[in-house]
C-alpha cells in the first residue's frame, strides 16, 4: 500500500513538473520573436503594436483612436496595427523592451531621448523619415533632439513645447496683484511672491527638486538667466554647472526661500507632486512646461479660471529659454518592414494633425467631446507659420482658457530656444537636485561649494562619455 | 546499482520528483535571476543588443561614485538608529503583553495593525502627517504642548530619524507576535522559582525571560539587520534620497542605477556588493554568537 502510495506520487510529482516546464517555455516563445513577424520590407504582411491607446473610460477618445487605426489599416492593406495602452515610464521601459512587451512605437518626453540613443534603445530610421514628404520642414532645434552626433534620426517630434512660469490668478487677486500684467521680471516674480506668501499663507514661489526635476528647472532657471550647463560639442564637451548663470539662480531661490519665506514649507516637490499642490491653491507661481495645463485638468482638477500662463522673464546677455515635447521612437529590435510600417503610423497618426486640415480637425473633435483639453499653447515643431496654420484650423473648438495663457503666446515665440545640455542630461540633473535641496533646506549652504562639487562630479561623467 | 535501486525503493526518487516542481519554480525565479545578476554585474547591457563584458568597470564605477560612500553611512545610520529604537520595542511591548491578565488579544492586535497597511499606503500616509508646516499632522499635536513646527523629512538632518520613526511604527507588530509566542514557551516554573528565592519583577525579566529569549532574539536582530540594510520603501516614497542626499540608501541607489538611468551593470555590481557584505556579516554573526545560541 504504501509502496502504491509512492508511485502515484511521484508520478504526480512528475506532472506537475513537466507541466511547470511546459508553462516555462510556452511563455518564451512568443517573447523571443518579439510577438510580431518580421521581414524586408515591401508588401509583405507586417504587425505592429501601437502606443497611448486612450482607457476604455475615456470612451470617444479611444473611440476616436481605433477609428483612426481602421482608417490606417484600410490605407495600408498589409499592415496589421495592435493599438496597446502602454505609456512611456522611464521605470519600466527598458524591462518592457527586454521582455518583448513593449509596442514597436511608443511616446516619450524629449528629455530621455539622447539618453535613450546613447544606450542604443532606439532604432535608426533616419531613411524612412528622409522619405517623408516634410522631412526637410522640421524646426532643426527641434529635430535634434531626436538626432545623434552624427545627425542619424532616431525618433519623431510630434508636440514641442517651452517652460513657462505658471500662476494661480486667484491667489494674484488675494495678495492684490493683477492677474493680467503677470511678473515681467525675476525681481518682480520675487516681489510678486512675497506679496502672495503673505497674503495667502500658501508657497508664493514653490520649485520641483526630486526624481531629476530639480536639475531641470533649475538648468531652465539658469538658461533664462543667460548661463549654459555644459560648453561645446560632439566629443568636446565640458560641465559648466558653475557658471554665473545658476549662481544667480541658486541666489535667487535662496533669497526667495530664506530672506522672504516666500516658498512655503514643502520642498521636495516632483513633477506630479508639484501640479498636484498647484493645483490644490497651495502655490502661488512655479516654472513647467507650457503644456502642464493638459495634465493640471485631467489629472489634477484645477478651476479653469484660476490659472495664467506667461513666459519667463530672460535676463542677461544669451538669455533663451528651454523646450520639452513629445518624440515617438521605434523598438531597437524592429525588423525592416516594422520600421517601415512604423514610420507609416507615425506620419499617419501624429504627423497628419499637424499638416492636414481633415485630420487635425477630426482628432480636435475627439478632444473636445471628452473634455480633454484643446488649444494650450505649443511650439512649433516645423515652423511658426505652419503652427499658426494648424492653430487656426481648429481654433473655434479651443476649450482652453486662452485668454489667461496670452502672455506666453503672444511672446514665447520671441524667445530663443535652448535645448538640453547635450550629454548626460539625466545624470547632471540628478546631481543638481542636492544642491536644490540643498538651497532650499540648509540656510547656510555655500552656493559656490555646491556647484564646485557639483561640477566636478558631471565633469567626470562627460568625460567618461 | 543496488544502491541506485535500494535509492530508488527507499522514496529517493518520489521525493526528488516531488521536490522538482519547488526546485524549478525557485530555480527559475529565484536562483536564475541571482546567477544572471551576478553574470550581468561584469557586462554593459541594454537588455536588447548582445551584452559587452567590461570586466571589473561596473564595480569601480559604483565604488568611485560620489553618491555610494554617502549610501553606505546612511543605510548603516537607518540601520543604527532603526536598532536602537526598533529592538527594544517590540520586546518591552511582548513582555509588557505577556504580563497582561486581560484584553492581551487586543492588544495584540492593535501592535499588529500597522503590519495590516499595506507598505505604500502607510508611507504615503506618513508623508502627509509628517508635513512641515504649523498645520501639519504631527506639528498641530506637538503646537498642543508648545513644541515646534518640526521640518520633518524637510530637512537633512531630522529626515532620516523620521523615516526610522515609520519604519519603526511599521515593522514592530509582527517582531511583537513572535516575541509574545517564544514567550509562551518559557516555562512558569521558573518565575515560580524565581519568585520563591525573592526575584522582583526586573530579575524576573533579565535572569529568566531574557536568557530563554536569546535564541529568539538572536535570530531576530540578523533578521532585523539584513531587512534594514535593504531599507527602500520608505525613502524611495517618502523623500527619494532628499534632502540633500541625506536619505540615499544603497538599495535606493541601486534602484535609481537600474531604473532612472539605465544602467543595468551597475545596479547589479552594487547589489552583487550587498549580498557579499551581508553574507559575510551574517557568517562572522553567527561565530561570535555561537556560544550564545540555543541551538
Amino acid at each position: 500500500m504504501s509502496s502504491t502510495r509512492r508511485h502515484l506520487g511521484a508520478v504526480a510529482a512528475a506532472v506537475m513538473a513537466v507541466s511547470l516546464v511546459a508553462a516555462c517555455g510556452s511563455d518564451d516563445e512568443p517573447a523571443a520573436d518579439g510577438g510580431s513577424p518580421g521581414g524586408d520590407g515591401g508588401d509583405e504582411q507586417v504587425t505592429i503594436s501601437v502606443s497611448n491607446l486612450p482607457p476604455a473610460t475615456e470612451s470617444a477618445t479611444r473611440e476616436a483612436f481605433l477609428a483612426r487605426v481602421e482608417e490606417f489599416e484600410a490605407a495600408n492593406p498589409n499592415i496589421t496595427v495592435e493599438p496597446s495602452e502602454y505609456e512611456w515610464d522611464v521605470t519600466t521601459f527598458a524591462a518592457q523592451l527586454a521582455g518583448g512587451t513593449l509596442p514597436t512605437t511608443f511616446e516619450f518626453p524629449f528629455t530621455d531621448g539622447q539618453a535613450m540613443i546613447e544606450r542604443g534603445q532606439l532604432v535608426d530610421i533616419t531613411a524612412e523619415v528622409q522619405a517623408l514628404p516634410y522631412a526637410d520642414s522640421f524646426n532643426p532645434s527641434v529635430l535634434e533632439v531626436a538626432q545623434d552626433d552624427s545627425g542619424s534620426i532616431f525618433a519623431v517630434p510630434t508636440t514641442a513645447y517651452g517652460m513657462g512660469l505658471h500662476y494661480n490668478r486667484a491667489m494674484f487677486e488675494q495678495a492684490g496683484l493683477d492677474p493680467d500684467t503677470p511678473p515681467a521680471s525675476w525681481a518682480e516674480v520675487r516681489e510678486y511672491a512675497d506679496a502672495i506668501a503673505e497674503a495667502t499663507g500658501q508657497a508664493g514661489f514653490a520649485q520641483m527638486s526630486q526624481n531629476n526635476t530639480g536639475g531641470w528647472i533649475l538648468t531652465t532657471l539658469t538658461y533664462a538667466l543667460g548661463g549654459r550647463m555644459e560648453d561645446g560639442s560632439g566629443d568636446d564637451v565640458t560641465a559648466t554647472l558653475d557658471n554665473d548663470g545658476t549662481k544667480a539662480a541658486l541666489e535667487l531661490l535662496r533669497q526667495l526661500r530664506w530672506e522672504d519665506d516666500a516658498m512655503g514649507d514643502n520642498f521636495l516637490f516632483d513633477w506630479g507632486t508639484i501640479n498636484q499642490a498647484f493645483a490644490a491653491g497651495q502655490v502661488g507661481m512655479y516654472i513647467g512646461g507650457s503644456d502642464v495645463y493638459n495634465s493640471l485638468v485631467t489629472e489634477n482638477g484645477i478651476d479653469p479660471d484660476s490659472y495664467g500662463l506667461t513666459v519667463l522673464p530672460l535676463e542677461g546677455g544669451d538669455a533663451g529659454v528651454l523646450g520639452g515635447g513629445t518624440i515617438v521612437g521605434v523598438r531597437p529590435d524592429a525588423s525592416e518592414a516594422e520600421r517601415d510600417a512604423a514610420v507609416k503610423w507615425i506620419d499617419f497618426f501624429y504627423m497628419s494633425k499637424l499638416t492636414q486640415q481633415d485630420a487635425a480637425l477630426a482628432d480636435a473633435e475627439a478632444l473636445v467631446a471628452t473634455d480633454a483639453p484643446l488649444g494650450t499653447p505649443a511650439l512649433p515643431i516645423f515652423g511658426a507659420e505652419q503652427l499658426a496654420e494648424s492653430d487656426a484650423w481648429v481654433a473655434d473648438l479651443v476649450n482652453v482658457p486662452l485668454e489667461q495663457m496670452m502672455p506666453f503666446k503672444e511672446s514665447i515665440l520671441d524667445q530663443p530656444l535652448v535645448p538640453e545640455p547635450p550629454v548626460r542630461a539625466q545624470d547632471l540633473y540628478a546631481e543638481l537636485d542636492a544642491v536644490v535641496q540643498a538651497v532650499l533646506t540648509d540656510e547656510n549652504a555655500d552656493i559656490e561649494a555646491l556647484l564646485e562639487t557639483a561640477n566636478g562630479n558631471v565633469s567626470s561623467l562627460v568625460e567618461a562619455g | 546499482m543496488s544502491a541506485t535501486i535500494r535509492w530508488v525503493r527507499g522514496g529517493g526518487l518520489s521525493t526528488l520528483l516531488l521536490l522538482l516542481p519547488l526546485l524549478l519554480v525557485f530555480g527559475y525565479f529565484a536562483w536564475f535571476p541571482i546567477g544572471r545578476a551576478v553574470v550581468m554585474s561584469f557586462q554593459e547591457t541594454n537588455l536588447v543588443a548582445d551584452p559587452a563584458w567590461v570586466g571589473l568597470d561596473n564595480f569601480r564605477q559604483v565604488l568611485d561614485d560620489p553618491l555610494f560612500w554617502t549610501s553606505v553611512r546612511n543605510t548603516f545610520f537607518f540601520t543604527g538608529l532603526a536598532l536602537l529604537f526598533g529592538y527594544p520595542v517590540p520586546l518591552v511591548l511582548a513582555v509588557v503583553m505577556s504580563e497582561l491578565r486581560r484584553g492581551k488579544g487586543l492588544y495584540s492586535g492593535l501592535a499588529y495593525l500597522p503590519v495590516v497597511v499595506p507598505p505604500v499606503v502607510a508611507v504615503l500616509l506618513w508623508r502627509f502627517f509628517y508635513d512641515a508646516s504649523q498645520t501639519g499632522v504631527f506639528n498641530t499635536i506637538f503646537g498642543w504642548v508648545g513644541l515646534g513646527p518640526f521640518a520633518w523629512i524637510q530637512d537633512a538632518s531630522s529626515a532620516m530619524p523620521s523615516l526610522v520613526l515609520q519604519a519603526t511604527w511599521a515593522n514592530a507588530g509582527a517582531t511583537v507576535l513572535i516575541y509574545l509566542a517564544a514567550l509562551t514557551a518559557v516555562r512558569g516554573d521558573l518565575y515560580d522559582a524565581a519568585e520563591v528565592d525573592g526575584a522582583g519583577l526586573w530579575r524576573k525579566i533579565g535572569h529568566v525571560t531574557l536568557p530563554q529569549l536569546r535564541g529568539v532574539l538572536l535570530i531576530t536582530l540578523i533578521l532585523q539587520v539584513i531587512a534594514t540594510f535593504q531599507v527602500f520603501t520608505e525613502p524611495y516614497l517618502m523623500t527619494n534620497g532628499g534632502p540633500q542626499n541625506a536619505t540615499v540608501t544603497v538599495l535606493l541607489q541601486i534602484y535609481n542605477y537600474a531604473f532612472r538611468f539605465g544602467d543595468y551593470g551597475a545596479a547589479t555590481a552594487l547589489s552583487v556588493l550587498l549580498a557579499l557584505f551581508l553574507a559575510v556579516m551574517s557568517a562572522v554573526y553567527f561565530r561570535l554568537t555561537r556560544s550564545w545560541s540555543t541551538t
